[in-house]
């Protein structure tokens, strides 16, 4: 039996600027998590990942990553690599937690 | 200092307009990422986890203050107002725009430093002794030959594309502040039969997911052979290393693959042919090296002024008591500058921090900086009598943190702060221990002690050599240190022992501070380090003091 999806999002550095940013539901990018389109099953995933992975005069390295959903169904990262990536490093205010 | 001929300058601006170009081509469109990483790499540009990184050479750790000027122009400018010193005697600037980086490169270039060779599979930034053409316990300052060996491997064509990096290392002192045991080629400057210096040469250490302790291939090599020995080392390792596996592609695998004997007669019978066909013109550079490293015109007048400015003020006191080193001339001192405050990131330093440093060393220091592995700032020669306005001058910008060898004075990876490779965090742990043993104030009772710290199994914080060494993983998507103990990056190298189970982020401080409380304890008095109690002592008690849940099971 297949594995049960869980639900994922597809993110990617910026190409000029490096930073973190997340493929949108128009398929475009966006520089915040809970802007970030999810996909609910493995077909719709790899779909939006080719989509992004073709974007390479805008990002770099385009992936999928786990995400939980809440009661508003806004995505929020699962792994602790993906919520340093939507705020920046711990030991300075830099990143995206500085640019609010 | 190293100064560019008209061939280096040449080189290194081409390289630099090849780059832009390469830059314009990857924003345009031309060039996909797959084309453009390696030209990229191949320039020392990664990119991180939130920002592209730029990986800066110092080669041999050795700046002056126009340089070290130029460095904190370019971390205002283009950065974030800092840069990071790492453990190969590189500086990393965190947060470069794309388009930004060929500007940076031309402004390294006007002070003759680069980029090139920082990453890739080649020989990297030559690193050396940081007290090299200083030591009191030198027999000849290394970095003469590692200029020629930079000079040799930049833009080698035949070993552009090894099977892996390839990192070496060179001590000209007997006491290895180099860690050439832990890399491809160590080389260890020693004496022949009739006294003249020549070159021990260590191959196949490495630190990294398969650690290796180098092993001797040559006892003596006298100095015109180094280059061709070098070359057929390197011949050798690009024909046979492995290309299959990225993870057993260092010589190190070769080597312990292979075996050492059988290595030793394919190199030395490659190097008898490369002998005869070398090129390379040693003698001639050799010459117009040395030229460049000739020491210091020192002043040798001793005063008493200094003695009484240490009576008179023990922070001074506490401060040449762990940053000063002993210098060849009695006269002089070798002052190191703590980048590790409590609390703070090591290796970061603030461009106005690196003002300071390039105007004391300009004014104090016959104008020569250097940067450590371990993440330090280095003053190679200061006059004892200068040291009390030097401490001054760095305690009032946060750079005179009494601490180089105590257990703050920690070397920490970027981890998963920065790092796209990291598996945990490594700079909040090395916040978090020199933050509990200030309010323990016990830090100059513990004494010398290593702490090096790795955000993932790649070990570019040395974790197995730290006499306390600490590896951050993640374990079910969680971040989870496992401790080792008894390392040694010294001419003693010793790999440290896995303690056992990993702690939780938040139990790792508090076994820490058991451990270390454990020490104190178990030695037999102030002069046995914590390494050499470890050594007498073994595991048990200090897995005793870690895992106290385990013992009273066990009992």
């Amino acid at each position: 039996m297949a594995r049960e999806f869980k639900p994922q999002i597809v993110t990617a550095n910026d190409l000029l600027m490096g930073d973190v940013v997340y493929l949108t539901r128009a398929g475009g990018w966006s520089r915040r998590h809970e802007d970030a389109h999810v996909a609910v099953s493995a077909e719709q995933a790899q779909t939006m990942l080719a989509h992004a992975s073709a974007q390479q005069e805008r990002i770099v390295g385009a992936y999928l990553a786990d995400v939980s959903l809440d009661e508003s169904e806004t995505p929020h990262p699962v792994h602790f690599r993906e919520v340093f990536r939507t705020r920046g490093p711990s030991n300075y205010f830099h990143g995206k937690q500085a640019e609010g | 200092m190293y100064a560019y001929n008209e061939f280096d300058e040449a080189f290194v601006r081409e390289r630099v307009r090849q780059f832009r170009g390469q830059v314009e081509k990857r924003i345009d469109g031309s060039l996909t990422e797959d084309e453009f990483k390696p030209l990229r790499l191949m320039n020392g540009l990664y990119l991180q986890l939130h920002a592209y990184m730029l990986r800066v050479a110092i080669p041999y750790g050795t700046l002056d203050s126009r340089k070290m000027r130029q460095l904190a122009m370019i971390a205002e400018k283009w950065d974030k107002g800092y840069g990071h010193l790492t453990t190969r005697q590189n500086i990393q600037f965190n947060w470069p725009k794309l388009k930004d980086v060929p500007e940076m490169l031309e402004a390294l270039a006007d002070v003759g430093m680069h980029a090139i060779q920082t990453s890739g599979n080649c020989v990297r930034n030559v690193t050396a002794d940081h007290f090299a053409g200083a030591a009191a316990d030198e027999i000849e300052d290394p970095r003469p030959t590692a200029e020629l060996i930079r000079q040799w491997s930049t833009d080698h064509p035949e070993f552009q594309f090894l099977p892996r990096k390839f990192k070496i290392a060179i001590t000209g002192a007997p006491n290895d502040r180099a860690v050439t045991k832990a890399h491809d080629i160590g080389i260890r400057m020693v004496r022949g039969g009739a006294g003249e210096p020549g070159y021990e040469i260590i191959v196949g250490g490495g630190l990294g997911r398969s650690p290796f302790i180098g092993k001797v291939l040559r006892e003596f090599l006298p100095k015109a052979h180094l280059l061709p020995y070098l070359e057929a080392i390197l011949q050798v390792y690009n024909l046979s290393g492995r290309r299959d596996n990225k993870y057993k592609a260092r010589i190190k695998i070769l080597v312990h693959e292979t075996g050492l004997e059988e290595i030793r007669d394919a190199v030395e019978a490659t190097f008898e042919r490369v002998l005869e066909e070398f090129e390379f013109p040693s003698d001639l550079l050799t010459a117009e090296i040395a030229g460049h490293f000739e020491p210091p015109e020192f002043d040798n007048t001793q005063t008493l002024a200094f003695g009484e400015a240490l009576e008179a003020d023990p922070v001074l006191r506490a401060f040449v008591e762990t940053n000063v080193a002993e210098h060849k001339n009695p006269a002089y001192g070798i002052v190191t500058i703590s980048t590790k405050p409590v609390g703070g990131t090591p290796g970061d330093v603030t461009a106005g921090q690196m003002r300071v440093i390039a105007d004391l060393a300009e004014r104090y220091g016959h104008d020569e900086i250097r940067i450590s592995h371990e993440q330090n700032a280095v003053l190679p020669h200061v006059r004892k009598a200068d040291i009390p306005t030097v401490h001054a001058a760095l305690k009032a910008v946060g750079l005179a943190t009494a601490n180089v060898g105590l257990v703050s004075d920690i070397i920490a990876c970027p981890g998963m702060d920065y790092c796209a490779l990291a598996t945990a965090r490594s700079i909040p742990v090395a916040q978090e221990i020199s933050e509990r043993f200030h309010a323990l104030k016990l830090e100059h009772e513990i004494g010398e002690l290593k702490i090096k710290i790795s955000g993932c199994i790649n070990a570019c914080g040395h974790h197995h050599v730290g006499h306390i060494g600490i590896l951050g993983l993640d374990k079910a998507g969680v971040e989870n240190y496992q401790v080792t103990l008894g390392g040694d990056a010294t001419e003693t190298m010793a790999l440290g022992e896995r303690a056992g189970p990993g702690f939780a982020a938040d139990e790792l401080i508090p076994a820490l501070e058991r451990l270390i409380l454990a020490y104190l304890q178990l030695r037999h008095s102030r002069e046995e380090t914590f390494l050499a109690a470890y050594r007498r002592l073994g595991a048990e008690p200090f897995q005793a003091a870690l895992y106290p849940e385990k013992e009273r099971h066990a009992a």
